[in-house]
């Protein structure tokens, strides 16, 4: 769902991500380094920030924003694992391409990486979207006036499991 | 403003806050070479504790250190939130523990997260400025903790970031870093503790900026740290700053994007004090560890650092002046910086 319409998508699981990003991005391959958190994330802003003229030319950002803070439950579980099975007994292969994302906030810099935001950025484990939302109100009272806050939950629990909600905030 | 009436320490050097203090006085380390702690791990020189703690125990423990008898009552209220600073929490889960620890003393609040890599100890400072501020909760209970793993000390040696001997922030051959394990608690409040006759610690300014440039790499020009320390330096001279609680990992870089960053802001001058010779790099728990030692340098006008040469331009911080400020700044993967200001007054 984008501003209240429906994106059609064929793909499921990760694949669904990949497949968003060839549509509506596709000039970006660090995408393709990312972890699924970072992917979700990432494709959630780029959504969020863009507008495409139709449903299959790529994005050209319209919005800006100064300010990152995203939540979730399980911070980078997905990742812990898969770099767990990495350094398995007989298996110890430590990469440190895996080890970075084993952090929930690398999302938020991919993100400013992208889109140049040297504001805040900032990660939150909690128990639902509600203590987000209490959060935010404080947040947003600290910030600079004109201030354009991109938030929400970017939760990944496993590969094909996953769920993003983004809004901007504008405290104009 | 917000006031700190309650804080511990416990680490290898020690068990409370005072007992850390005199410890790095002492120039004791808890840095030593571990060979048969994780399986396939080759030898890495951390500080360690002793006999392996728990981490939830260990959280529980630093939180009632920090309370003692006159705050033991804060923690089942309602107005008082629970913060958690950790990056890999216990055993990967970081909203369990919390919720645990938030249990144990009664606290009927769901608990805050930190986990902005290695600047979360200062960001959770910032947090709960915040929400008091915003009048949502009038205290706040910050814990940082974080134990060493397999996973993580795997981790770091991939990146080949450890150093093979005790690391020498700032100095000219630093060869890493090196990791620790420690909790650290810091009780906050709307208002000062009752008690009259103790110095009084302030949080005025905090402040989070990003590089936008490389995940695992800090900025070249110190941009996210840089922009950090002109925030909180805002309206004040270099020369009101007594004492800068550099991050001071070890690792090349780091040191090097610091003393660009300081150099930009014009606070060369101001005397730095770095901790990880004395504690390693104990991730979630460094920002509020560090805050709270800082602080009892500024406090007694202590020496900054004193287990090698090249940390800090001045012998000693300053004394004479009744009130008196420090800066603790921070930065971590995913280009994340951090930076809080916090204000000393009273003589004792």
């Amino acid at each position: 769902m984008l501003d209240g319409k429906a994106i059609a998508v064929e793909a499921t699981g990760e694949k669904m991500l990949v497949e968003l990003y060839r549509r509506y991005v596709g000039d970006y391959p660090k995408f393709y380094k990312m972890d699924t958190l970072s992917r979700l994330g990432f494709m959630a802003a780029e959504l969020i920030l863009g507008e495409s003229t139709d449903q299959t030319s790529h994005i050209t950002h319209h919005r800006s924003i100064d300010a990152v803070i995203l939540a979730n439950r399980s911070a980078s579980i997905k990742n812990d694992k898969d770099y767990l099975r990495s350094i398995s007994e007989g298996n110890y292969y430590p990469s440190p391409a895996l080890f970075v994302y084993t952090l929930p906030n690398i999302v938020t810099g991919e993100i400013a990486i992208r889109h140049h935001i040297q504001g805040q950025t900032a990660f939150y484990i909690l128990n639902s979207p509600t203590e987000l939302t209490k959060i935010v109100q404080a947040e947003i009272r600290a910030m600079q006036p004109d201030t354009r806050l991109l938030t929400g939950w970017c939760e990944c629990s496993e590969a094909n499991t996953f769920y993003a909600k983004s809004q901007i905030i504008w405290n104009n | 403003m917000v006031y700190c009436i309650g804080h511990s320490i416990i680490s290898p050097l020690g068990q409370g806050s005072q007992a850390n203090y005199e410890a790095v006085r002492a120039g004791r380390t808890g840095l030593k070479m571990h060979s048969n702690r994780f399986a396939d791990v080759e030898p890495f020189c951390a500080s360690l504790f002793e006999k392996p703690e728990q981490f939830v125990p260990l959280c529980i423990r630093c939180v009632e250190d920090a309370l003692g008898s006159q705050l033991a009552d804060l923690s089942s209220q309602k107005d008082t939130v629970f913060i958690l600073s950790t990056t890999k929490g216990d055993d990967l889960d970081l909203l369990t523990p919390a919720q645990q620890i938030a249990k144990h003393f009664g606290n009927p609040n769901s608990p805050v997260v930190v986990s902005n890599a290695c600047t979360s100890g200062v960001c959770a400072q910032i947090t709960a400025m915040r929400l008091l501020d915003a009048d949502l909760y009038k205290h706040a209970i910050i814990i940082g903790c974080d134990l060493q793993t397999r996973f993580i000390v795997s981790g770091f040696q991939s990146f080949k970031a450890l150093s093979p001997e005790p690391c020498k922030p700032f100095s000219p051959d630093r060869q890493g870093l090196n990791l620790g394990e420690a909790a650290a608690c810091m009780v906050l409040s709307y208002q000062p503790s009752a008690g009259s006759d103790q110095m009084t610690w302030v949080l005025e300014a905090g402040s989070i900026h990003n590089d936008a440039n490389h995940l695992s790499a800090p900025s070249r020009t110190g941009e996210g740290a840089f922009r950090c320390l002109t925030d909180v330096t805002e309206g004040l001279q270099p020369s009101d700053i007594t004492l800068i609680g550099v991050h001071g990992t070890g690792t090349l870089y780091n040191d090097d994007m610091e003393q660009m960053a300081i150099h930009r802001a014009g606070l060369q001058d101001v005397p730095i004090s770095a901790l990880k010779p004395h504690f390693g790099h104990t991730m979630g728990a460094a920002g509020v560890l560090e805050t709270i030692l800082c602080l009892k340098i500024v406090e007694s006008h202590g020496v900054p650092t004193s287990l090698h040469s090249g940390v800090s331009q001045k012998s000693k911080v300053e004394s004479g002046e009744s009130e008196r400020r420090l800066i603790k700044m921070l930065s971590g993967f995913g280009g994340v910086n951090a930076a809080v200001r916090w204000k000393v007054k009273g003589e004792r």
